[in-house]
C-alpha cells in the first residue's frame, strides 16, 4: 500500500455531471498533445521548403485519417457526425488556412508547428470577438483540425482507440463527433473533459450510449495520467483519481445498487420504511461529498446518517481551514427533505499529513493512531472542525459522530473538548447550533462491549459495521485471502449488534447503524428484528430497502431474528437467511446469494 | 462579368459551420471569384473559414460578389441557398 500511496496520489476533481451513472476503471488519455509540441525558429531559409513540404504532408494525412473515420462509420449513426467531419475536411482545404500558416513559415522563419499555432491563434482571436456565440463556439471546429495537423507533424502516431484492450475511462480535452464516433464501437466506462457544458457533444453521446461522463472538469487532461485509477460518477460530477481500496470499495457498492434501481423502486422510496404492522425506520443516507446530496434526496434518504469528512483533508498542503470545514458543513445541514444530518469527524491516521514528519507511518495503521485517537492528540486540529460542525448546527438538525471510541475516556474527553469549544463560541457571539446530539460510533469490539456505560454519556449510537465486524471477526476484508471469512451474519457479529442496540434502548438513547450491512437488503428482516432506530446507507440502495420493509413486519422480523440467534454457525444462519428472504420475496431475491 | 447582390440571413442559426459549408460548396463550384462582405470586411466566399470569421448571425445582411465569366449562375445558386434558408427552419 505504501509504494502504490505514494507514487499515485489521491485527489477528486469537480465537474459537470452531464449523463449519470458510476464506473470505476483506468484513465486512457485521449489524445495529449501540447505540452510535447516543439516550437522552434529555422536556423536558415533554405530550410523553408522543407517545412512547407511537411506542413502539406501533415494536411494530406489528416485528410486522409478524417476521410477513413467518415467511411468507418458510415451508415452506423445518424447524419450528424458526418456532416460535421465534412466541416473538418473543408477546413483542411481551406486555401486562407494554407496560406496563411505557408506565409508564417516564410514570413517568420519558424517551423510548420509553430506557424500553424500562429494561425490558430490567429483564428482564435478573431473568433473571440464575435458577438454571436453558437459562431464563437465553432472555433472548436477549428482547433480540433489545428490539432490533428499538429500530431501528425509531430509524426507520433497517437495509440489508436483501437488498440485499448481493456474498458477505459476516456480523459480528453474535448471530444469531437470524430473522436466518438470512433469509439462507439469499442467500450468506453465513461468520459470525463476539460472543456464542455450539459449540451455539449460529449455529454450527448454519454447519454445515448448510457455511460457515465463528466465535463467541464478544466485540468483534468493536466492531472491526470493514463493508467490512473478513476471513479467517475456522472451524477454528482465528481471524480475520484487513485482512491484508496476503502473508497473503491465503496464506490463499487455504489455502482452495484445504481445498476439495480430501476424506476418504478422510485415509488418507494418516497413513503416511509414502515413494515405492515406500522414499525417505523427512520433512513439515512451515508455520503461524502455535498453533491450527493440531490441524489440521496431523489432515492428517498429521510436524513443524513453520515457524512464523512475525510476528503475535506485529503490532498492538500496545508490543514483546511475553519472557514473551509464550515463552508462544507454548512451546505450539510438544513436541507430540505432531510430531517437530520450526522457528521462524523475525522477518520483517518495522522500519515495523511505526509508534511509532518513525525507522523511516521505505521506497521498496523488499522489499529494505529487515528480517529478519535488522533485528534484527542492533536487537539486544536480538532477543535478547528468542532468549531466548524458546532457553528453548522445554527442552520438545522445536526448530530456529530466520533469514530473509533474504545472506552469511556475517549468520549469524556471528546465530549469535554467540544464544550470548551461551544463555550468559546458563545463568548465570541457566533451564531451556533445549542441542541447539537453528540453520539459514538460503535465500530471497536470494546466500545459495543461497554456500550452501557458510553449510552450513558452520548445520545446516540451508530454502528459502524464495516470495522465493527473487521475488528470483531479478525478480518481484513480488503485483503484477498481471507475476506471469505468477512461475515455479517457470524453469530457473534449479531449478538454484538444486539447487545449494543439493546443497551441503547435500555438508556433511551437512537441506536443507528451507518455501515454497509444496514443497506443490504438481504439483511432487511434481521435488522427490523434488532429494533435498530435508524438504516443509513448508500442512497441508491435506499428503493429497495425501503421496499422490502414496506413488505414485511415487525413480528416475523422479531421471529427470524430469535430463531437464527440460536444457531451455532454463520454458516447455519446465512443459509437460513438467505433461504427465508427468498422464499419470502421471490421477486427481490431471484437467484441471489448463489 | 461581376454580379452583386445583398441577401438576408433567414435561417435561425446564422451562417454557422453547416450552412457556412453548403455555401462554400456551392462557391466553388463556379469558376468565378466570390467576394462575400458584410460591414464593410471581405472574405474568400470559397474558404469557410473565411466566412466563419464574418460571423453573420440570424437576420444580418451579408453582400455577395461574383466576379468571372459564370457570375450570373453563380449569383443566382447562391441565391438559392439564402432563399432556401440553407436547408434549414
Amino acid at each position: 500500500m505504501s509504494i502504490t500511496d505514494d507514487v499515485k496520489k489521491t485527489f477528486v476533481l469537480k465537474g459537470i455531471g452531464v449523463s449519470p451513472g458510476i464506473a470505476c476503471g483506468k484513465a486512457f488519455l485521449f489524445d495529449p498533445l501540447g505540452s510535447d509540441l516543439s516550437l522552434y525558429k529555422l536556423s536558415d531559409t533554405s530550410l523553408i521548403p522543407q517545412e512547407i513540404k511537411r506542413f502539406e504532408a501533415a494536411l494530406k494525412e489528416s485528410e486522409r485519417e478524417l476521410r477513413a473515420i467518415k467511411d468507418g462509420i458510415h451508415g452506423k449513426i445518424g447524419s450528424e457526425p458526418l456532416y460535421i467531419i465534412d466541416v473538418h475536411l473543408m477546413l483542411l482545404r481551406d486555401q486562407a488556412f494554407i496560406r496563411h500558416t505557408v506565409g508564417h513559415i516564410k514570413e517568420s522563419c519558424v517551423n510548420a508547428e509553430w506557424a500553424v499555432r500562429m494561425t490558430l491563434d490567429q483564428y482564435r482571436e478573431l473568433f473571440d470577438r464575435v458577438e454571436d456565440e453558437y459562431i464563437r463556439s465553432r472555433f472548436s471546429d477549428i482547433q480540433y483540425v489545428g490539432k490533428r495537423i499538429l500530431r501528425n507533424l509531430s509524426g507520433e502516431k497517437r495509440t489508436p482507440f483501437s488498440e485499448i484492450r481493456e474498458e477505459v475511462i476516456v480523459v480528453a480535452s474535448d471530444l469531437s463527433p470524430a473522436d466518438t464516433a470512433q469509439m462507439m464501437v469499442h467500450k468506453v466506462l465513461g468520459f470525463a473533459t476539460d472543456m464542455g457544458g450539459k449540451t455539449s457533444h460529449t455529454a450527448i453521446v454519454a447519454r445515448s450510449i448510457e455511460i457515465p461522463a463528466i465535463v467541464g472538469l478544466q485540468n483534468i487532461t493536466r492531472v491526470v495520467k493514463t493508467n490512473d485509477d478513476l471513479i467517475i460518477d456522472g451524477t454528482s460530477g465528481l471524480i475520484i483519481v487513485n482512491p484508496d481500496p476503502e473508497v473503491a470499495r465503496r464506490y463499487q457498492e455504489k455502482k452495484k445498487h445504481y445498476e439495480l434501481v430501476q424506476e418504478d423502486f422510485l415509488k418507494y422510496a418516497r413513503l416511509p420504511a414502515m413494515t405492515k404492522d406500522r414499525c417505523r425506520v427512520d433512513i439515512g443516507c451515508n455520503i461524502e461529498f455535498i453533491e450527493e446530496i440531490p441524489s440521496a434526496v431523489l432515492h428517498g434518504a429521510e436524513g443524513i446518517g453520515l457524512y464523512r469528512t475525510e476528503f475535506i483533508y485529503i490532498n492538500r498542503d496545508r490543514l483546511p481551514t475553519e472557514e473551509e470545514h464550515f463552508a462544507h458543513y454548512r451546505q450539510v445541514v438544513g436541507i430540505e427533505g432531510l430531517a437530520w444530518s450526522t457528521i462524523r469527524t475525522f477518520d483517518l491516521g495522522g500519515d495523511k499529513f505526509t508534511s509532518d514528519p513525525k507522523l511516521a507511518k505505521e506497521m498496523n495503521p488499522q489499529l494505529g493512531l487515528r480517529a478519535i485517537r488522533f485528534c484527542l492528540k492533536e487537539v486544536e486540529q480538532f477543535k478547528v472542525q468542532l468549531r466548524a460542525i458546532i457553528r453548522a448546527g445554527a442552520f438545522g438538525k445536526l448530530r456529530v459522530m466520533f469514530p473509533m471510541v474504545s472506552g469511556i475516556e475517549e468520549i469524556h474527553e471528546a465530549k469535554r473538548i467540544f464544550d470548551i469549544v461551544k463555550g468559546d463560541l458563545i463568548e465570541e457571539h457566533v451564531p451556533i447550533g445549542r441542541d447539537i446530539e453528540i453520539g459514538v460510533m460503535i465500530e471497536v469490539p470494546s466500545a459495543g462491549i461497554v456500550a452501557e456505560e458510553l449510552a450513558k454519556e452520548v445520545d446516540f449510537f451508530s454502528i459502524g459495521t464495516n470495522d465493527l465486524i473487521q475488528y470483531v471477526l479478525a478480518i481484513d476484508r480488503i485483503n484477498e485471502r481471507v475476506a471469505y471469512l468477512y461475515e455479517p451474519l457470524h453469530p457473534a457479529v449479531l449478538r454484538l449488534i444486539a447487545q449494543i442496540t439493546a443497551a441503547g434502548h435500555r438508556n433511551g438513547i437512537r441506536v443507528a447503524m451507518c455501515g454497509e450491512m444496514a443497506g443490504e437488503p438481504l439483511y432487511a428482516l434481521i435488522l427490523l428484528g434488532l429494533e435498530l432506530d435508524e438504516l443509513s446507507m448508500n442512497p441508491l440502495g435506499i428503493p429497495r430497502m425501503k421496499k422490502i420493509i414496506q413488505n414485511a413486519t415487525l413480528q416475523e422480523s422479531r421471529e427470524l431474528l430469535n430463531k437464527v440467534l440460536a444457531f451455532n454457525s454463520a454458516t447455519e444462519i446465512r443459509d437460513y437467511v438467505e433461504h427465508y428472504m427468498r422464499r419470502r420475496f421471490p421477486e427481490e431475491f431471484q437467484g441471489a446469494g448463489q | 462579368m461581376t454580379e452583386i447582390r445583398t441577401f438576408e440571413l433567414k435561417n435561425k442559426l446564422g451562417l454557422h459551420a453547416r450552412a457556412a459549408a453548403k455555401l462554400v460548396s456551392a462557391a466553388r463550384g463556379f469558376k468565378s471569384k466570390i467576394v462575400l462582405e458584410r460591414d464593410g470586411r471581405e472574405v474568400n466566399g470559397k474558404s469557410l473559414l473565411g466566412i466563419l470569421t464574418l460571423a453573420c448571425p440570424q437576420g444580418s445582411r451579408v453582400t455577395v460578389r461574383a466576379e468571372g465569366a459564370d457570375a450570373l449562375q453563380a449569383i443566382e445558386s447562391l441565391e438559392g441557398l439564402f432563399e432556401d434558408k440553407f436547408g434549414e427552419s
